[in-house]
């Protein structure tokens, strides 16, 4: 049976997937003792209940934007990019480090400067793969989870010997020039830690959108990623558009990371394990498809669960892992598309012969 | 610390960190000769390991020195059970495999600490539990003058028992019946289904090998090295036996040798201080070891070309 791959599914699947997700949430909230209703009532009050709610919401969609991005940029380009979660915590740690080492420059130049150095610094790290799967074949699955335990563990080494002060186990906070939350926002929104990072976020959506649909560059892109083969024939340089789609895909992931340095932390920290924004922007993406402003909704769908999540854990005694769990259900029927696609077509093919019956 | 006592301790902590490599190492490559790509083997040790633990604190009483053997087979059935998903997923539900791997990942961790909070009160990590695999000394085989020491005095029995596995997967896959099937619905599965041989069948026994071996494996780690259960408990093993399916050409002997050069890359981090030549090499080095030269190994040996022809396919068996 063919399984027809229209508009309609590509807005069907993911709601659907959503819904599932939820509906096996509470499934396992009931299974568990606990009130699935009340507890999606609480993460909702918890998510939008407040100006502070909200901030938090916004300010936890911003680096998933970015890096739910960086994974769709590489994936029209046929590589899944699992490294965004490494490339994110190098570009934080450019990031905090170039406003550490520069910290007379004015707001003007420092701020655009520890942004740019993250961006750059995430699209070296991932260009290390693309260089290798363009020139060795080297599946860049392997090599892009092996450089993410590289640069935590790198990372980690760094902020310990040289930008933690003694025994810490972080560094100096930023200088106030490289902060992006501002006292402004922090007026607006109840104290939230939310920051002008999000202006940076869009605007890499709108970016994003106009270079893969309007530019010979996106057009490149997605041919290779649909027919490396046939792209090749057609006269494109494959190896250098592969390299192309990493780096700008790697760009935007430690955009997304200096996002947390400049914004949600203001410094870089010991991690124990790799900054979540990696992982999250990866369902992100997958959850939209791909699409920008998909990734954009379903960035914020994400931090209302992530941020509303919180709030559940304090109105009872469910465990905020419930959250987590239920992303990853989401995932697994957005992967799992086919058989979406099969009940939906089974449904309507159903209701035609019903509809021709009473004829 | 003089030659020997160092070449002991380097031999042991080798092979404690190698054995849950292993293990897991060897059920990643029956998966993937079958054509299921897993990268969700680090989900699947976390559930083992989870399994394993809870099954330690709660009847470790009632089965004494037994307890940690069967916590192994404990870690292995539910590391059976969560590789399901990825099945049904990849083999009947046409999901892209790395998606359904990424999936395991993402729910792993997230579940078993949930179930963590509701067995233990709220609290997000066990207590340390009693019964752990120890290292042990063989008898009669310590006795071997100069290699009985090293290899056989207080060392880990478990990765020996690994090392079983791997002769055995590999005898299995090489030389019988079924291994030659499992191998050619991961090479050529239509060629197979021509044939009569149940691509969907063999495809699930691929990934139900990986999960149970792979629930070994989580539960060795936390019986052996970590002794409880938390989010920190599997951190990167099972990518790192990832790395050495691949390391070992996706052949079950190979998956062994390189998951005991990684333990051996592991042990270095730890007791590399004490090696004279090495010491002033800062550990970090260590750590990052594996993952470079993996990287490296990729690179310069691998290329794309050896893993399993239908590797990360989907069969769709045409009526």
């Amino acid at each position: 049976m063919r399984i027809k791959n229209t508009t309609f599914y590509s807005i069907w699947i993911p709601i659907t997937s959503v819904v599932l997700g939820l509906l096996v949430g509470a499934i396992i909230m009931a299974l568990s003792g606990f009130d699935p209703l009340a507890n999606y009532i609480s993460l909702l009050t918890g998510a939008l209940g407040s100006a502070n709610a909200i901030g938090e919401v916004l300010r936890s969609a911003t680096p998933l934007i970015l890096t739910g991005l960086g994974f769709a940029v590489a994936n029209s380009a046929g590589f899944f990019n699992i490294g965004l979660a490494g490339q994110a915590l190098i570009g934080w740690l450019a990031s905090v480090s170039f406003a550490l080492a520069f910290p007379g420059l004015p707001s003007i130049l420092m701020l655009p400067g520890a942004i740019l150095a993250g961006a750059i610094a995430g699209a070296l790290w991932s260009g290390i793969a693309g260089f290798l799967r363009a020139y060795f074949g080297a599946s860049e699955v392997i090599t892009t989870i092996m450089l993410n335990y590289v640069a935590l563990y790198g990372t980690n080494a760094v902020v310990k010997s040289f930008l933690a002060a003694g025994d810490g186990d972080y560094s100096k906070t930023i200088p106030a020039a490289a902060r992006l939350r501002t006292p402004f926002l922090e007026q607006l929104t109840q104290n939230s830690t939310f920051h002008w990072g999000l202006l940076v976020a869009l605007a890499g959506a709108v970016v994003i959108w106009w270079l893969m649909k309007r530019t010979t560059m996106g057009f490149e892109i997605r041919a290779v990623g649909l027919n490396e083969d046939a792209a090749q024939y057609a006269g494109m340089s494959t190896k250098r558009t592969i390299i192309a789609a990493m780096l700008i895909s790697g760009a935007l992931a430690g955009l997304g990371g200096a996002m947390e340095g400049l914004g949600n932390f203001q410094n870089i920290i010991v991690n124990t394990a790799l900054p979540p924004i990696g992982f999250d922007g990866m369902s992100v993406s997958l959850l939209a498809g791909g699409s920008p402003i998909g990734i954009v909704l379903s960035a914020l769908l994400f931090g209302i669960l992530k941020i509303g999540g919180l709030n559940i854990s304090i109105a009872s005694t469910t465990p905020p892992e419930i959250v987590d769990i239920v992303i990853a259900a989401v995932i697994f029927f957005v992967g799992a598309n086919y058989i979406i696609r099969f009940a939906g077509q089974r449904l309507s093919s159903l209701k035609g012969k019903k509809e021709g019956a009473t004829k | 610390m003089n030659a020997m006592t160092l070449l002991l301790t380097v031999m042991s902590t080798t092979l404690v960190y190698s054995a849950p490599l292993i293990f897991t190492a060897i059920g990643g490559t029956f998966s993937e000769r079958s054509g299921i790509v897993n990268v969700g083997l680090e989900g699947i040790m976390v559930m083992g390991a989870f399994a394993s633990v809870v099954f330690n604190l709660m009847l470790g009483k009632s089965f004494g020195g037994a307890t940690p053997w069967l916590g192994l087979l404990v870690g292995g059935i539910v590391g059976l059970i969560f590789s399901l998903i990825h099945a049904v997923a990849t083999v009947n539900w046409r999901t892209d495999h790395i998606i359904s791997g990424t999936v395991l990942n993402l729910l792993a961790p997230a579940l078993a600490i949930y179930l963590t909070k509701l067995i233990f009160q709220g609290r997000g990590q066990t207590d340390i539990i009693q019964y752990p695999l120890d290292t042990m000394t063989i008898p009669g085989l310590a006795q071997i003058p100069f290699i009985g020491p090293i290899f056989f005095t207080s060392t880990s029995l478990v990765a020996y028992l690994g090392m079983i596995v791997a002769a055995f997967g590999f005898w299995l896959l090489k030389y019988t019946r079924f291994g030659l099937r499992l191998r050619s619905v991961g090479e050529h599965p239509e060629a197979a289904d021509s044939l009569g041989i149940s691509v969907y069948r063999y495809r699930y026994i691929g990934v139900l090998i990986s999960g149970f071996l792979g629930g070994i494996g989580g539960a060795i780690m936390a019986q052996s090295i970590t002794l409880n259960f938390s989010i920190s408990t599997i951190v990167g093993q099972g990518f790192i036996s990832l790395a050495a399916m691949i390391f070992g050409k996706w052949n079950p002997l190979g998956a062994m040798g390189a998951a005991l050069f990684f333990g051996f890359a592991q042990s270095l981090a730890i007791i590399g201080k004490y090696i004279p030549v090495i010491s002033g090499i800062p550990n970090v080095w260590f750590t990052l070891a594996p993952y470079l030269i993996t990287i490296v190994v990729l690179v310069l040996f691998i290329g794309k070309s050896k893993a399993p022809a239908a590797d990360g396919t989907t069969f769709i068996k045409s009526n």
